[in-house]
């Protein structure tokens, strides 16, 4: 991100795809926080010169991989016992809106 | 819904202003036996929430690993489409907030799919079009939804949704291609084909069960209408999850008849996401793209690159089966099929399984009639593609190995197909269940034929007098007698000694 200009519709537009419903005074405050905030981590882009390549990972390794064989994994009951809600052995959701 | 009233125009009234071009994104569910980062099992129709663990899950702190032999498929694949594979490339993560992925996100890849820039040949009507492959890339498949409360299972109305994520995680190839530009007429039976042939493609790879009708191979149908020689693409519409291959052909006649009406009336296409029915061949508006498009997508922390060493790329490349053109070629000759035969076998959709049946013992000539007779019949007036008729090869040869062993005729193999198609078992005990076996008893046969004779005194003469191609109305009458259930040659063979 070359700028940390974040409008107030931006925060709205992310905030409406993460599913958070923000008020107007949310969105203001956050508004002005979240560009402070960038403004602060963009000091790490000073570092970078255009000798040292963006990474996504913190260990220069390829090709971890796993051998394809089943292990157990949790019976259904551990599986929906962190859950609010199920129901016929599923995980029960609220109505979805909006889609589809 | 935004649904447009506008009227349909018909298929080849359409195709006199317009052209279509299309794109097709297929994706392959990977049959093997754990999920893309986890060591859940696969199993299809498991009871709900058995394959599940914390990382399919998405539980906090949870580490996914990648699934070695789902990376070599999809290097198998990639080369099998005439592929680059990448010599590096980074999962992504998708992100959107729908409870089908408990995640919030779905790892993919984006700008770094394992193979692009391929292509590949499909054949239809004997002509062979070309069609490029943009890329194939990882992914995985999310959870399974169930809308409760509303009136058909659909989301609309429903009260609330109830989510089993056995199937999130499974590992889903997607491919994708570049715009298919081919003669308006030919677009949906070249779309069918291309499908069709990634079917046979996966099952030759042996990486898929690439079953339509289970969701182990599923198609999108993106269509757009240019007028004709233009060569600006108009605005496309997507059409997910197209289920079987004769809706594929349905869903491309579909958009293009809708897209025509369209611009037809000066309007313009919105794009957005359309679902296909099965009922009656029509698409309906999803949900439009413009908001929901924004996936967020970053390299995927938690994952290692893929690098793939040229050595093990040329180790995959040595695995791949024969290109399915030079084998129809080779399987052509060895059956002695004329140009007709085969392409009439592949357009039925039913190369393999006439393939299988041979191998299983079948006569060509016998797996043809079969499969291209009786059982393409069936499947036409069910609407169900070849492939999904619940019978196998191994069956139908059973059942021809019956009438060459003279234990049935052409006649009652029709009965024993109805019983085995309806799932009363093997041939054989449909045979014994339905009573089908051919009288083979002289004795019975004999009272028959006696009977036939004294009922029919005067053709009895003509064949005493040597005019043998009269037989033909006594073998009719002793069939009949035996209600089919006689073998015919032999009957004939009777006749002939009794009257000589
Ligand atoms: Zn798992």
């Amino acid at each position: 991100m070359s700028s940390s200009a974040i409008s107030r519709d931006d925060v709205a537009h992310l905030a409406s795809l993460a599913r958070i419903d923000l008020s107007d005074d949310e969105l203001d405050r956050l508004g002005a926080e979240l560009p402070a905030i960038l403004e602060h981590v963009k000091v790490v882009q000073q570092v970078a010169g255009d000798d040292v390549p963006p990474m996504s990972h913190p260990i220069p390794v390829a090709n971890v991989f796993r051998a394809d064989v089943p292990r157990p994994g949790l019976t259904p009951d551990e599986a929906l016992a962190g859950a609010p809600a199920s129901e016929e052995q599923r995980f029960l959701v609220p109505q979805i809106l909006g889609e589809e | 819904m935004n649904e447009r009233s506008s009227t349909l125009v018909p298929f080849e009234d359409a195709l006199t202003r317009y052209e279509p071009v299309m794109g097709l994104e297929v994706h392959v569910e990977l049959n093997t036996a754990t999920k893309m980062f986890c060591g859940c099992a696969t199993a299809f129709g498991a009871e709900p929430n058995t394959q599940v663990c914390p990382v399919c899950l998405g539980l906090p702190g949870a580490l996914p690993v990648v699934n070695e032999k789902a990376v070599e498929s999809a290097i198998r694949i990639g080369l099998a489409l005439n592929c680059e594979i990448a010599e590096w490339c980074r999962f992504a993560r998708k992100n959107y907030f729908y409870p089908d992925m408990p995640k919030n996100f779905q790892t993919s890849q984006y700008d770094e799919p394992i193979a692009f820039d391929g292509w590949t040949e499909v054949e239809v009507d004997g002509e062979i079009f070309r069609i490029e492959i943009e890329r194939a890339h990882m992914e995985e498949d999310t959870g399974k939804s169930l809308h409760v409360g509303g009136s058909t299972g659909r989301i609309h109305g429903a009260s609330h949704s109830l989510l089993d994520y056995n199937r999130a995680g499974i590992p889903l190839i997607e491919i994708v291609t570049k715009p298919i530009e081919v003669p308006g007429d030919k677009a949906p039976a070249v779309a069918r084909a291309y499908v069709n042939h990634l079917r046979d493609l996966m099952l030759a790879l042996g990486v898929s069960d690439a079953r339509m009708d289970q969701g182990s191979l599923r198609a999108d149908v993106n269509l757009s209408l240019r007028p004709s020689g233009t060569t600006t693409f108009g605005t496309r519409s997507e059409t997910k999850n197209v289920n079987s291959f004769r809706s594929v052909e349905r869903a491309v006649r579909f958009e293009v008849s809708r897209h025509a009406g369209i611009l037809d009336a000066g309007g313009s296409v919105v794009q957005e996401t359309r679902h296909f029915h099965e009922s009656d061949g029509s698409t309906s508006a999803g949900r439009e793209k413009s908001d929901a498009e924004d996936y967020r997508y970053f390299p995927e922390p938690d994952l290692a690159p893929v690098a793939p060493s040229r050595a093990w790329v040329d180790e995959l490349r040595a695995t791949l089966p024969e290109p399915p053109a030079e084998r129809r070629k080779r399987l052509q000759s060895e059956w002695g099929f004329s140009d007709l035969d085969m392409r009439d076998t592949v357009g039925a959709g039913a190369l393999d399984l006439v393939a299988a049946t041979i191998e299983a013992g079948a006569s060509p000539a016998a797996a043809k009639k079969w499969w291209l007779g009786e059982l393409a019949r069936r499947s036409n007036e069910q609407g169900v593609d070849i492939a999904a008729l619940p019978i196998t090869p191994q069956q139908v040869a059973e059942i021809q190995s019956l009438i060459d062993a003279g234990r049935i005729n052409d006649k009652l193999a029709r009965s024993v197909f109805d019983g085995v198609l309806a799932g009363e078992g093997s041939a054989e005990e449909v045979v014994a269940a339905r009573g089908l076996e051919v009288v083979s008893d002289d004795g019975a046969l004999s009272a028959a034929v006696d009977q036939a004779i004294a009922d029919n005194p005067d053709v009895a003469d003509k064949i005493r007098g040597g005019k043998m191609q009269a037989a033909g109305a006594l073998i009719g009458a002793v069939m009949k007698q035996m209600r089919g259930q006689a073998d015919a040659a032999r009957v004939r063979e009777l006749i002939l000694e009794k009257l000589s």
